[in-house]
């Protein structure tokens, strides 16, 4: 089998991601913050070094502004819900993603302006653009760090200055980049930054979170959720210090053993490695399927402008049929259709009937990329 | 007669706790997590058990590294 929708979710996972979650399961197990006994201080422990591993990967000076959430989607809704109030403009791409787009048109209903920039067809932004869409009542800019339909990179730390000159804050969504391409949200200027832990930093399903910069004012940013935290237990009220403000209810520490131990892989290999792997392996990928008569590739068709993300059609093929052909005869796993970003696929001319979606990652090499170029070319001559 | 040989450090929440032994073992001070006494508070979660001696160092050591902490008593 040949694993490429590695932009959905990254699999497999290193080993020592499973080994560290066999081992809490089985040998820890406490309720971290719940009493004081050796299995809920090491779960503690636990929690606390997967945060030291986030704030490290970021530049972050605090962890205890990293939040924990159940994904990206969760974090994107914590800062959209938590600071947009009605009769504020909030500046965005039409490459973003329904994380961002959805939480954007429910505040647009209840009186948030919403500005979306439109970008090139190859998914590229003009920072411009985005100084242009300001106005009086801007406080926000929100932006996806690359597409996760076509790759491409978007110019975050010019759109972070433009923020800083104007004294918006800016929140940025890494779910297509955290652990693939280097990111400090102190050279960005970025105030608040989204991530999932089960893409790029190799954790699973259920781990995510939101960086609080040092600009957030936490009394302004709303918590999504109240509850049991395991501190000031004698109180009714919800804490005001973070990470408890944000963190009501058991963690999904499981879930952060393997996330922490992903980190740990991928600061092993190096960022810089894995990107250039993943280069590598992309501009292959690109100049392949850009060879096949009948096939054309989406994005801007350079590697190191995108991540390892490649959207292409078969001519007069339905890209759910090449999906259902490349699954069945071929064993190939991707992802067809839309990829919930409708603005995206709006952007690059495939909207409504969608792109086939390869997504590379770290552990793909060479000869899955050269099987999936024989894959496409015969499904593509078959029909040509 | 001395006093306890130990002191405990409290601090806002469990993550804190953390945070401050990630800090002090850094630092090479000697620490242990326990739950919090009653007689202190009548919070549910942990706090920092500490050798008396090191009390100025580990004070030195938690506000050079930011930690929040809330106070210091006998144990």
């Amino acid at each position: 089998m040949i694993y490429l929708d590695n932009a959905a979710t990254s699999w497999p996972k290193p080993p020592e991601v499973t080994a560290a979650m066999v081992q809490f399961i089985e040998q820890v197990g406490g309720n971290p913050g719940r009493a004081g006994h050796r299995l809920a201080v090491e779960s503690a422990r636990i929690v606390y070094a997967a945060r030291q591993a986030i704030a490290d990967l970021f530049g972050v000076r605090d962890p205890m502004r990293v939040i924990w959430g159940a994904n990206v989607t969760e974090a994107l809704n914590l800062a959209l819900h938590g600071l947009l109030r009605p009769g504020d403009h909030v500046i965005t791409s039409s490459m973003e993603h329904n994380s961002v787009m959805r939480p954007l048109r429910t505040l647009e209903a209840q009186g948030v302006a919403v500005t979306v920039v439109a970008c090139w067809p190859d998914g590229a932004l003009d920072p411009c653009q985005i100084e242009a869409a300001i106005r009086d009542n801007t406080t926000m800019i929100v932006l996806t760090h690359a597409s996760n339909v076509v790759g491409t990179l978007l110019p975050v730390a010019e759109v972070g200055r433009i923020a800083r000159r104007h004294g918006l804050l800016f929140l940025v969504d890494a779910a297509q980049t955290a652990g693939a391409y280097p990111l400090d949200m102190e050279d960005a200027a970025i105030d608040l930054l989204a991530f999932t832990g089960h893409k790029s930093l190799y954790g699973p399903m259920g781990t995510g979170g939101l960086v609080i910069g040092p600009r957030i004012d936490t009394g302004r940013l709303r918590p999504l959720k109240q509850g049991g935290t395991g501190s000031r237990s004698e109180r009714e009220e919800q804490p005001a210090f973070l990470p408890d403000r944000y963190e009501s209810g058991t963690p999904n520490v499981v879930g952060l053993a393997g996330l922490a131990a992903g980190v740990a892989w991928v600061q092993r290999q190096g960022i810089a490695a894995i990107r250039a792997h993943e280069v590598a392996l992309s501009q292959r990928l690109i100049d392949g399927l850009a060879a096949i008569p009948g096939v054309h590739v989406y994005g801007s068709l350079r590697a190191e402008r995108q991540m390892a993300t490649v959207s292409f059609r078969i001519a007069a093929m339905d890209p759910a049929d090449v999906g259902l052909r490349l699954d069945e005869e071929y064993a190939i796993m991707c992802r067809v259709g839309l990829h919930c970003s409708p603005a995206a696929h709006r952007t690059i001319g495939t909207f409504p009937a969608g792109t086939v979606r390869f997504g590379l990652a770290a552990l793909n090499h060479e000869a899955e990329v050269d099987a999936a170029l024989v894959a496409v070319e015969r499904l593509a001559k078959g029909v040509s | 007669m001395s006093g306890p040989d130990y002191m405990v450090i409290l601090v806002p929440s469990t993550s804190h706790a953390m945070h401050a032994e990630a800090a002090l073992k850094r630092a090479g001070i000697g620490c242990k997590m326990i739950p919090v006494p009653r007689h202190i508070s009548s919070d549910c979660g942990v706090c920092i058990r500490i050798a008396r001696e090191d009390q100025a160092m580990a004070r030195t050591v938690l506000d050079a590294a930011a930690v929040a902490w809330e106070s210091m008593h006998d144990c």
